[in-house]
């Protein structure tokens, strides 16, 4: 029992961030159509800015409130990947839109190496570690010296990623942007021709995702307390097994694909072996794909002969 | 005594379609979640015919089509096909490459479906692949470039250019399929489907943006197919001057459900026919479809 | 695409020209400043520090305002002008390109055959060694597995990004085997294609009814489940560690390239010692490879299969109302290409004496794949030449020594291989979305001969 809640708590915590990340796959597909291969690099980059800023605000600035900091962090890793991702999208996505149809996929192949690699010569390719933060834990049950705790890190997390979820969930089905982005994703010519800015919409979220990615990048340098320029590929692989599992398009269905995908992943860890818990979240992909390729909140596809 | 009368007049003669009919669609629906499409059609297209299926927007039409040809399982019913050597196939049991290999139905497509990036001839070729296939020895002959594969090449070229002379197109036989305009392109959809020598021909309107010359060809590619004597043809068309003009039988659709069925003459004077398309303006026909279509939509989901 | 990009652009007036620049520069900074100019280092207490390098981020940050004024004031104007000026390709061009693509394949066939004597000829066998190996048979690998992944991606038009996977299957394949059972190469060769291209039916069969970029991503999840198992399977595999001392290729069992043994080729032929003979040796084994997967392919083509492997990428709705199997004509495209990725793996595991599930990353998938999307789907030459430009484009960045006298002594150009071999993905898509040759030659003509136009040519659904 003590383990089963520490694997909830621990899969609920990772499945927040990789369901903060799935939502920029999905939206951005939902709305050109396309993987955006390079978002896990994205969310790895963010994770870069707020390492970098968190070191600065802390060890230059002397600022000691170390949730000062992190809000302040959080914020600006927002921003910066925000940019990042508009500039992305403006160089290597938006002139290939409307083109061969594999060109802004391999465009986007080419981004993730070239972010990785940038990473690993700005920064150098060894770990970096930030001294833990937050490091207390209170425990919730405890028999035969086991204990299941959940870290202020953990409640951190959650409650940021409520916070924020909420705050996405109103822009998307409240706001003029939203109402414009759901037309974009219907029939972007007949929004262009309602007056949608279709190439504005299309930046905001690239924007949008980015910036979601950033407070998960953020997160995860606090809970992981270490940043590697190779991190992006495995949880971007597995945010977009995520949204592809919740159902691509569908933004409850990125977050709660999410969850299921930490949930499986950390469960899978705690009873079985950590050795395959990446091959069970890659197999299960691939039977998601395979057996209801529309995921469980998508819509399906009809053929139309 | 007067009862015997009576009967004679109830039951009619079998139509000349019922009796050497090369399809039989016998109570076929297709429901997409709550929508019925198509509900309990039955009828019979005759060998050697050429067999009108018409109706207004959102009839149900490209459905039976969709049907016949394999890309929808019917949710009830039995499409029965019978070839001249007596074979029968029961279309809805298979998967649709085989009912284009086996049973010998082809079709061409509302919005035209060529391989626009190859050539016209090689839209021909891959026509023949079956049979090609077969004389490459499943390709592992071909590779070593042995003559037999040779020969059965040089045929399926021959009939591909039988096929480019009587659409036309033979001057243009090396030329990109999308490079064509947009009637040749409708023709060499039926060229392309012919050169996999079907027992039955579905054509999806046919005539759908041409002009009336184009219209007039094609009249005349469609009459001299069913003059060939080997192929019968069942054509989806709204351009009644073609339907009339060519059709040996004419059956029409309404929401889903066939509501006359007879020779061109029967059916242009058959009242529900004549409501179904002259009792609500063009306008408002388009509306219901537009309609039917989110319906569809809606339910697929 | 051209006047799309200048469409971007703020117009011609310099001002706007200007303050559009300075905005670029502004958001250069935004990005490049904190992520170059702040670097973070671990210090002696295993303590993140920060140093500043603000001269390098003010570098950045001009060559971007200045790169973005000359894009909008010179390069798309003329872009734009030279696409507005020419209605078509003149004759002249036409009949260049005719005589280029004529005379190319011939000429770099003669070349590839010559080009070990050249270098041997110029720099001696201990000199030609580099040149041998890390371009030659390098490049040739890559050359190997753009063709054969062609068959699936540029014909069939399915997007496979676990090909890779194929690859690792042919390379362990022959290590094991090899090392275990002590066959010859020359037996487990045609066994690892087999091998892999079983691993392609079965990978293959649930995965090919899929549509679009599910397809790539399952293929991809698959790569990695491979890649992931090598890691693991530390029984069979030895884990991360991988397997080393594999056996050399000998010439046919008549001759080896092992010092140690009897039949070692420099005793039989009484020469001077050397490695050279071996990466001599290896380099025409791959190009011989490389040239059997042409062959097979350009006779495919020409056959049924091949054909309707290209209209299942035109169309396949059609295909099958032509009664084409789809799920055949996918598979066989799959296993063939998967066969010829397996051989390619034998190869590598024997080039290298040492194979890891390192070598089987993501990575090489994406770069296999980007060689066949940059070089043109479907087209041989096209794909050639991109494997030499990107491969022996970065390849070459090892050589840039001179580059350190500008940079200083810490500037390690290896370290910028991936970076720019990202970005030129990138660059060449925008430049040629649809690769280098795009244009389609069709497999049977009745008259004459005519190029496809590559805007024509459909990419699939894969």
């Amino acid at each position: 029992m003590e383990i089963f809640l520490q694997q909830l708590i621990n899969g609920i915590t990772l499945g927040s961030i990789y369901g903060l990340i799935a939502i920029g796959y999905t939206m951005v597909f939902g709305i050109i159509g396309m993987v955006n291969f390079a978002h896990g690099d994205v969310f790895m980059v963010s994770a870069f800015i707020a390492m970098i800023f968190f070191l600065l605000f802390t060890t230059v600035l002397g600022i000691s409130s170390v949730i000062v900091a992190l809000i302040l962090v959080m914020l600006i890793a927002m921003f910066l990947t925000g940019l990042l991702n508009w500039a992305i999208e403006r160089v290597a996505y938006r002139p290939l839109r409307g083109s061969f149809r594999l060109a802004p996929l391999i465009s986007a192949i080419g981004m993730s190496i070239v972010l990785s690699n940038f990473i690993q010569v700005a920064q150098g390719p060894r770990n970096k570690p930030l001294p833990p933060v937050l490091s207390g834990t209170i425990t919730l049950m405890e028999r035969n010296n086991f204990a299941a705790t959940i870290s202020y890190k953990q409640i951190l997390i959650w409650v940021v990623t409520a916070v924020l979820l909420a705050g996405f969930w109103y822009v998307v089905q409240k706001t003029p942007l939203g109402r414009a982005q759901r037309a974009c994703e219907q029939d972007r010519k007949m929004a262009a021709l309602l007056g949608v800015n279709v190439d504005r919409t299309i930046s905001l979220t690239f924007v949008m995702g980015a910036a979601l990615a950033a407070v998960a990048g953020t997160l995860y340098l606090t809970y992981y307390g270490v940043v590697n320029f190779s991190d992006g590929f495995t949880p971007g692989v597995k945010a977009f097994t995520a949204a592809v599992l919740g159902g691509i398009g569908s933004l409850p269905g990125a977050v709660l694909g999410g969850l299921l995908i930490g949930l499986i992943e950390t469960f899978w860890s705690g009873y079985f072996s950590i050795d395959y818990k990446d091959v069970a979240a890659f197999s299960i992909l691939a039977i998601v794909l395979i057996f209801m390729p529309q995921g469980l909140l998508g819509r399906p596809e009809v053929e139309k002969v | 005594m007067t009862m015997t009368v009576e009967l004679d007049v109830v039951v009619e003669q079998p139509r000349r379609w019922a009796l050497d009919p090369v399809l039989s669609v016998e109570h076929v629906s297709m429901r997409f979640g709550g929508l019925v499409a198509v509900n309990d059609l039955s009828f019979q297209a005759g060998r050697g015919d050429i067999t009108a299926l018409i109706g207004p927007n959102g009839a149900g039409k490209t459905t039976v089509f969709n049907c016949i040809t394999g890309f929808y399982k019917p949710t009830q019913g039995m499409l029965n096909l019978r070839h001249a050597s007596g074979d029968t196939f029961l279309l809805e049991r298979m998967p649709d490459h085989k009912i284009s290999a086996k049973a010998r139905v082809a079709r061409t497509f509302q919005n035209i479906r060529l391989f626009s990036g190859m050539t016209i001839l090689e839209n021909l070729l891959v026509a023949q692949h079956n049979p090609l296939m077969l004389a490459s020895g499943m390709t592992i002959l071909g590779v070593l470039g042995l003559p037999g594969y040779k020969r059965a090449e040089k045929e399926a070229i021959e009939k591909a250019k039988f096929w480019l002379e009587k659409t036309g197109l033979t001057a243009r036989a090396d030329d990109p399929a999308g490079d064509l305009p947009y009637g040749a392109q409708r023709r060499l959809e039926i060229a392309r489907a012919m050169c996999t020598e079907p027992q039955l021909l579905c054509l999806d309107e046919p005539a759908a943006g041409l002009n009336p010359r184009e219209s007039a060809e094609l009249n005349t590619l469609l009459l001299d197919i069913r003059a060939m004597g080997q192929t019968s043809l069942l054509l989806i068309e709204h351009d009644m001057s073609v339907v009339m003009e060519i059709s040996d039988h004419v059956v029409v659709l309404e929401y889903g459900v066939k509501i006359s069925d007879g020779t061109p003459d029967e059916v242009r004077n058959d009242p529900r026919v004549i409501a179904a398309y002259l009792g609500v303006d063009d306008d408002e026909v388009a509306e219901v479809e537009e309609v039917l279509d989110d319906i569809s939509e809606e339910t697929a989901r | 695409m051209a006047p799309g990009i200048a469409t971007n652009g703020p117009g011609s007036s310099p001002g706007a020209a200007i303050r559009d620049a300075i905005l670029a520069g502004v958001i250069a900074l935004g990005i490049f400043g904190p992520l170059v100019g702040l670097k973070t280092e671990q210090n002696m207490q295993n303590e993140l520090i920060i140093t500043t390098r603000w001269g390098t981020v003010a570098i950045i940050v001009a060559i971007v305002i200045f790169g973005r004024f000359l894009l909008t004031t010179t390069i798309w104007p003329a872009i734009a002008r030279r696409k507005a000026s020419d209605a078509g390709p003149s004759r002249t061009s036409v009949a260049v390109k005719a005589g280029i693509a004529r005379w190319f394949p011939p000429v770099g066939l003669v070349f590839l055959f010559v080009y070990p004597a050249i270098v041997v000829g110029l720099l001696g066998f201990q000199g030609s060694l580099k040149w041998v190996d890390n371009f030659g048979i390098q490049i040739l690998i890559y050359v190997m597995l753009g063709w054969g992944l062609n068959i699936v991606v540029g014909l069939a038009g399915l997007l496979d990004l676990g090909y890779v996977a194929f690859y690792a299957v042919g390379a362990y394949a022959y290590a094991l085997l090899a090392t275990h059972f002590g066959l010859s190469f020359w037996i487990l060769l045609p066994l690892a294609g087999i091998l892999a291209a079983l691993w392609g039916i079965m990978l293959g069969f649930p995965v090919l009814r899929l549509r679009g970029d599910y397809l790539a991503i399952v293929t991809l999840a698959f790569g990695e489940i491979i890649r992931l198992v090598l890691i693991n399977f530390r029984e069979l595999t030895n884990g991360s560690a991988g397997i080393s001392s594999i056996p050399k290729i000998t010439f046919f069992g008549l001759y080896s390239f092992d010092i140690s043994a009897p039949n070692y080729v420099a005793k039989v032929f009484d020469l001077p010692m050397s490695s050279a003979y071996y990466k001599i040796f290896l380099y025409y084994l791959i190009l011989l490879l490389a040239l059997l997967t042409a062959f097979v392919t350009i006779r495919l083509r020409k056959l049924p299969v091949g054909r309707a492997w290209e209209a299942l990428r035109e169309d396949e709705i059609a295909c099958r109302s032509l009664g084409i199997n789809t799920t055949n004509t996918k598979l066989t495209a799959f296993a063939l290409g998967a066969m010829f990725g397996g051989f390619a793996g034998s190869f590598f595991a024997a080039r290298q004496g040492f194979v890891s599930p390192e070598s089987f990353t993501f990575m090489e998938s994406a770069v296999i794949v980007a060689i066949v999307v940059l070089g043109g789907m479907g087209s041989m030459i096209g794909v050639a030449l991109a494997a030499v430009a990107m491969i022996g484009g970065t390849e070459i960045l090892r050589e840039l020594d001179f580059l350190k006298a500008v940079f200083g002594e810490g500037f390690d150009p290896d370290q910028y291989r991936m970076l720019f071999f990202g970005l030129a993905m990138v660059l060449v898509m925008i430049w040629k979305p649809r690769g280098f040759v795009s244009a389609r030659e069709p497999t049977v003509f009745l008259t004459e001969r005519k190029s496809i136009s590559g805007s024509l040519v459909k990419e699939g659904h894969g």
